[in-house]
């Protein structure tokens, strides 16, 4: 069991989302994080689903995610070189006293403050996941008022198109690289 | 441009799809789409008794024809009525289409009278599914739904259309409305390697055992079966959904596997070097515990859908595509072999379990559902008969002694076991092939789920014949009661209506029969009647299906038929043999040994089971 990083490109269809997080539940996967947003191609929103699970269930989930009609392109980036970024909102407490360490450390985490009052520090922070929940961890002393994360969104590295991993089966137009949504195979 | 209402789209869009019958039920929400129906004459209507009933006469319609089935319901209570039907067709792959009503697009979320968030709540059971709000949008979706129902791996889809689409008018424009379907990707090509890989397999292989799944039949691909299987000798088994796609008759058919296949076929299985799986699934029903399926075999899975590869069992080589396809190009790559040795050591396993065969007993006075069924396919085998099952102990019977020479002549629920399935498949059937006879092999519980389904029968004017199989219990959960909860028989003795009168208050010929010398004439005479006959064949109580591979139990740990001196007394006392230890192994054990278990000789000695399985998942 190890987290897969999962990218699929759906069509911008009412009910779409619900199709993909219908799928994951029916097929007993548990979804780590999933975020949705839209990408450069009108009509076409950009899923990242952090999923637990072995490397055949990351097949398994593959195959699945293409088999819903409204699901344009899926790629696999757990084993190729990949940008993971996640946002997160911290509210932290603070005392006169605790102030000073608590903008330092904020410091040392290249995070932002972007909230101040006279109890709390709020401060923004991207990075992979693991960096939040590192600086979480440290902040968890002073006590967190409240914590807000979005869940990841992961992209490959370099000019390489996305998909170069082959699908789990090559589907009788892949060989061709059309697709008729207009997302060439080299987004 | 025509300019149409929404309600005249719909049945444009079905006339032009070749749709020629549909199976419906009409409400408020369907209303603009009944009233539009006047205007096209060609297409059919049958009005059934519940959306039920609609859906499995579509998915009757559609496994006995390979066309698209059509069903028809208003929104709400229809088409959640509608629901078990899609299921049975989605775990089937059945391509059906149905359109349902919806509120108008204003009230949707309001909680409007018979308001249902229907594609929602069959989202997870339809191949896709649409929601329309747009008379202008109803001719895509429908022409969409068609393509998807039927290509790939067909499925069933809902187009749910709100009343005001209905009403509304739009231009209709049918080459328009071409599919737009950027991300369905049906069809799969595999890479000329893993043909490579394939053949290879093959052509080493010692033990190749053939399973032959319902896929065969939906691609057509029966002779390209036949011809892989003749090319190096190598034995078939047929899944209960695959029974027919390869002909009974065939010398390389061995019969059926899983829970309630044959004893010598599942040891095949565990025995083989190689299982080349051909369009089917591995549901559990056929596996048994996983944890010990065909330990000893490399396996090869040819399979149209790739999420079904590896799902529950890890295959060495998988070819995704058409059946059809992928056979004729590996075939030829196969070399000629004729495997001697595997089908001796087959030969020794199947040794005389004819002796435990309940067709060669002689007449004790008893009735066995084994007995009709045997009797009814003797009587019908020059003719062209398809037999639709319901689900239960009769339907095991059914795919143990009618044997199937033709792809769609038995049509059953297999993956969802739907009882009620049987009545309305069969009109559906009985529409889709007229000329054909259609039989029903149905329990007295299941009949009475969809019995209603006879006045639709009735108002058709159309035949089926209807063979129910009454042992006054809900025999298969009865069975497992037997066998794993100490013969309580919690809620399972079952009355029936005095089914001869049901059929003739529904204007029908009922007939009743208990006596196996009786069976004979009373099929003669369903045969010769023209109308819907309805017999009650009043059968065995307490008959068990044998033999049985208790749920998550290894595959070679049958349940045994029990020996014919056994199976003479009644019901109520007989013995059978609850596995202890697997099948013996022709390859690990002496061949005296072997024979031994098989029913000669020194057998192990009955014992009851006492104790409850682990899971009870029917
Ligand atoms: C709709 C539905 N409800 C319950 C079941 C569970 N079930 C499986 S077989 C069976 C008994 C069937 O009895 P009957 O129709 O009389 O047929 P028999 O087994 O006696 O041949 C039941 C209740 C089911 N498969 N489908």
């Amino acid at each position: 069991m190890a987290k897969h990083t999962l990218i699929a490109y759906v069509e911008d269809v009412p009910g779409v989302l619900n199709r993909v997080a219908s799928l994951f539940r029916r097929r007993n996967f548990n979804i780590d994080s999933l975020t949705v947003g839209g990408t450069d191609k009108p009509g076409v929103s950009r899923l990242t689903v952090v999923v637990e699970t072995t490397e055949a269930g990351a097949r398994i989930v593959e195959a699945n995610l293409y088999k819903l009609v409204n699901v344009l392109r899926v790629d696999d980036l757990t084993h190729k070189a990949s940008l993971t970024r996640e946002l997160g909102l911290v509210k932290v407490k603070v005392t006169p006293e605790t102030r000073a360490q608590i903008l330092q450390l904020v410091d040392v985490f290249r995070a932002r403050v972007v909230d101040v009052d006279e109890k709390t520090i709020t401060a923004e922070v991207t990075g992979t996941p693991e960096k939040i929940a590192k600086f979480e961890l440290i902040l968890r002393p002073y006590g967190i008022a409240e914590m807000v994360r979005t869940g990841a969104v992961s992209m490959a590295r370099g000019h390489e198109p996305v998909s170069s991993a082959p699908p789990l089966v090559r589907t009788a137009d892949s060989d061709h690289h059309h697709d008729t949504s207009g997302l060439s195979m080299s987004v | 441009m025509k300019k149409l209402t929404g309600a005249e789209i719909v049945w444009e869009c079905l006339q032009r799809e070749g749709v020629d019958v549909v199976f419906g039920y009409p409400g408020g929400a369907i209303l603009p789409t009944y009233d539009a129906m006047t205007k096209y004459p060609k297409i059919h209507h049958v009005l059934v008794r519940h959306e039920q009933g609609a859906t499995h006469m579509a998915d009757g319609y559609a496994r006995a024809s390979g066309k698209v089935g059509v069903a028809i319901a208003t929104s709400g209570p229809g088409a959640t009525n509608m629901v078990t039907g899609i299921a049975t067709a989605m775990m089937d792959s059945s391509p059906i289409v149905c359109i349902t009503g919806q509120v108008g697009s204003k009230a949707i979320g309001t909680d409007a009278f018979q308001e249902t968030d229907v594609t929602g709540v069959t989202l997870p059971i339809t191949k896709h599914n649409y929601l329309v709000t747009k008379p202008g949008d109803i001719a895509r979706a429908i022409r969409e739904a068609f393509y998807i129902a039927k290509s790939g791996r067909p499925g069933p889809v809902l187009v749910d259309i709100t009343k005001d689409a209905q009403q509304l008018t739009a231009d209709f424009d049918w080459d328009a409305a071409e599919p737009k379907l950027p991300g369905y990707r049906p069809n799969h090509t595999a890479p000329a390697s893993e043909y490579t890989k394939a053949a290879e397999l093959i052509n080493s292989a010692k033990r190749p055992l053939i399973l032959a799944g319902q896929g065969i039949i939906k691609s057509g691909a029966t002779a390209e079966v036949l011809a892989l299987a003749k090319q190096a000798n190598i034995p078939i088994t047929t899944t209960l959904l695959g029974i027919g796609a390869i002909p009974a008759s065939s010398d390389l058919n061995l019969g059926m596997m899983g829970m309630h296949g044959e004893a010598w076929v599942n040891q095949a299985i565990q025995q083989a070097d190689l299982l080349i799986a051909l369009g089917m699934r591995f549901d559990d029903r056929v596996t048994g515990n996983l944890k010990t399926y065909a330990l000893n075999a490399k396996k090869i899975h040819v399979e149209i859908d790739p999420t079904e590869v590896n799902k529950n069992v890890p295959v060495d080589v998988a070819l995704i595509g058409d059946l059809k396809e992928v056979l004729g190009e590996l075939t030829p790559q196969v070399k000629k072999s004729d495997h001697a040795d595997w089908w001796a050591a087959i030969a020794v396993n199947r040794g005389d379990s004819a002796v435990r065969d309940i067709k060669n007993l002689p007449d004790s006075g008893h009735l066995y559902a084994a007995h009709v069924i045997n009797d009814i396919w003797r009587l019908t085998q020059k003719r062209d008969t398809i037999v639709v099952t319901d689900v239960g102990q009769h339907q095991m019977w059914e795919a143990q002694y009618f044997h199937h020479d033709k792809p769609r002549s038995l049509i059953t629920s297999g993956g969802l076991g739907t009882m009620g399935f049987a009545l309305p498949a069969a009109i559906g059937a009985k529409f889709a092939c007229p000329e054909k006879d259609v039989w029903v092999v149905v329990g007295d519980g299941g009949f009475q789920m969809t019995s209603c389904e006879l006045a639709t029968a009735e108002q058709e004017g159309i035949k089926v014949n209807v063979a129910i199989i009454n042992n006054a219990f809900l025999g298969m959960v009865r069975q497992w009661q037997e066998f794993f909860y100490d013969k309580r028989y919690a809620a399972t003795p079952m009355t029936g209506p005095d089914f001869v009168k049901l059929a003739e208050a529904y204007r029908l010929t009922g007939l009743r029969c208990n006596q196996r010398p009786d069976v004979a004439e009373t099929v003669k005479k369903t045969l010769a009647d023209k109308k819907t006959v309805v017999i009650d064949f009043v059968v065995e109580k307490e008959d068990t299906v044998f033999p049985m591979v208790p749920a998550g139990a290894d595959l070679d740990k049958m349940i045994r038929r029990p020996k014919q001196d056994v199976m003479l007394e009644s019901g109520s006392d007989k013995e059978w043999e609850m596995p202890t230890s697997p099948l013996p192994n022709v390859f690990t054990e002496k061949k005296v040994e072997a024979k031994a278990l098989n029913g000669r000789g020194k057998a192990a000695p009955a014992r009851k089971a006492a104790k409850p399985a682990k899971s009870n998942r029917r």
